[in-house]
């Protein structure tokens, strides 16, 4: 064990903090959707890494990375809107563990698909931004703007369901969906809309993602368990309590890795949330808001 | 502007109406009573398309409902007040009117109207960024007509508006249901509440277990014995 509260200290949790942006916007894709429509996407991750071959391939293919990144977007919310139509719809009234076994199901699906389309190899777009350096601190400026971008994100969705019909019409509907018709709302059409903005908010994490990680097909098992710990630690559907937790489990991994060995801050995350969830089994912050 | 000519309705394997046949025309308030279970807030989910109906006809003004899409309803004239309310709880009074307003025709009259149910209903103007789960009974259900008035219906259905409320209450809320008349809406109301709501509507339909079984001005109706013995309690 290795852990001063030193300079090093403070680097790993300013780091913790930069994390946790990216940690929280990928969250909260996931949360909207259970929190509107009632039903956990297990393959969420693997709708980020989809949009994360998406934007490679369009980069790669001569786009500017910023179109390359509205195309991600684009792709991933196309994507999350047909993994409503065809997979989600279909089981709506369903028991929920139908939901989540046939979302498990597309996870398989995409991870094969993008083996067999890519192959096994770590790819990067070469893109480096560098860092900041202060005193004898390091700060890379990928997650600088990583972390910026995922909260306009976060602010934009927030001021997009605060202030629009639609927003607010999918605030509603997740409290009473039957007398949503008395309204002259289409159901329907407001869980599209839904699973579309949370496939947007999984396409913008994965224009942030591709930044900062390799992409291979396997990404999603790295990334989709802590985003599933995080909804769960904050309340599953609960956005702020989502957001809240990103920043409670990214310490962890930030300072464990810090203190002890890369590896073993996960370890860390994810003992303490066991414990949380023991005694908080509704979440640290409640359930849906 | 309703009409309603044997129509079916039920849920699943059961049927909850059997043949109903009724009218409501412009500007009349109309009643339909009947005992818990005799198929009054099927008759008006059946109307807001909330359940299919099975055969009959409906129409409002001409258009024939049944082809309508529920969510499309509303546009033809018609706000359902639900039964025990039904407002948004997490939402503030002015989202739930928001929502009232959700019509691309009524959006853009939202500032209007919403000035419009404020003056009708002052205490929702105080509380309006107060979640509406947080409201008193008459008070939610003075928010849930309101937001009924939002999307600017001709036609605006109740359906137990006096249900688990305080007996002070209901009284409100049947001076409530007489001001939405006075203002020009027309009305058709659901109840329980036999002798109450006889006093607020020109005329009234007796629903028993899904079928229609008298009709008649309310008055009539209030003085007849055999309603007076199994309604009223009298």
């Amino acid at each position: 064990m290795d852990c001063h509260l030193d300079v090093f200290f403070l680097e790993a949790l300013l780091n913790g903090v930069l994390l946790a942006g990216l940690l929280a916007l990928l969250a909260l894709g996931l949360n909207l959707v259970f929190g509107v429509i009632d039903v956990v996407w297990i393959c969420y991750a693997e709708l980020v890494m989809v949009g994360m071959y998406g934007i490679h391939h369009a980069y790669k293919g001569g786009a500017p990375f910023l179109v390359a990144m509205a195309i991600g977007i684009v792709l991933v919310a196309a994507a999350a809107a047909l993994l409503h139509l065809l997979v989600i719809r279909p089981v709506l009234e369903t028991p929920p563990i139908n939901q989540l076994l046939v979302t498990g199901g597309v996870l398989f699906f995409l991870q094969a698909a993008a083996t067999m389309a890519f192959g096994v190899e770590f790819r990067n777009l070469g893109i480096s931004l560098g860092s900041y350096n202060v005193l004898d601190m390091s700060f890379s400026r990928s997650r600088i703007l990583s972390f910026g971008v995922a909260l306009l994100g976060m602010l934009a969705l927030w001021l997009f369901l605060k202030r629009t019909y639609l927003g607010t019409a999918i605030r509603a509907i997740a409290q009473d969906r039957q007398i949503m018709p008395l309204m002259g709302v289409d159901s329907k059409k407001i869980y599209l809309v839904t699973s579309a903005i949370g496939g947007g908010l999984a396409g913008l994490a994965a224009g942030l993602m591709v930044l900062n990680y390799d992409i291979y097909p396997q990404i999603g098992l790295q990334f989709g368990p802590l985003i599933f710990m995080i909804c769960v630690l904050g309340g599953l559907g609960n956005m702020i309590g989502g957001f809240l937790a990103a920043f409670v489990i990214s310490q962890f991994i930030a300072v464990g890795s810090s203190c002890f060995h890369t590896e073993w801050g996960y370890a860390v995350a994810f003992l303490f949330f066991m414990i949380a969830i023991f005694f908080r089994p509704q979440g640290l912050f409640g359930g849906k808001s | 502007m309703l009409e309603l000519k044997d129509l079916d309705a039920g849920y699943g394997a059961f049927q909850a109406l059997f043949g109903v046949s009724m009218r409501v025309a412009a500007g009349e308030a109309v009643a339909v009573i009947g005992a818990n279970g005799a198929g009054k807030t099927t008759l008006l989910r059946a109307i807001s398309g909330l359940i299919p109906a099975r055969g009959g006809v409906l129409t409002m003004e001409g258009r024939d409902l049944r082809a309508t899409p529920a969510h499309r309803i509303i546009e033809t004239g018609i706000a359902h007040v639900p039964e025990s309310r039904r407002l948004f709880p997490g939402l503030s009074i002015e989202d739930n009117m928001r929502m009232g307003a959700y019509l691309p025709a009524a959006r853009a009259k939202f500032a209007e109207r919403l000035d419009y149910v404020y003056a009708l209903f002052p205490r929702l103007r105080e509380r309006r960024l107060q979640l509406a789960g947080t409201l008193s009974g008459g008070e939610q259900q003075m928010c849930a007509i309101a937001r009924a008035l939002m999307s600017g219906p001709k036609l605006v259905l109740f359906d137990e508006p006096s249900m688990g409320l305080a007996p002070v209450v209901v009284a409100q809320v049947f001076d409530l249901v007489r001001r939405i008349r006075s203002e020009g809406y027309t009305v058709l109301i659901v109840e329980q509440n036999v002798a109450q709501v006889l006093k607020v509507v020109d005329r009234a339909y007796l629903l028993e277990v899904g079928k229609i079984k008298a009709s008649g001005a309310a008055a009539e109706l209030a003085a007849s014995d055999e309603i007076r013995k199994a309604y009223m309690g009298l």
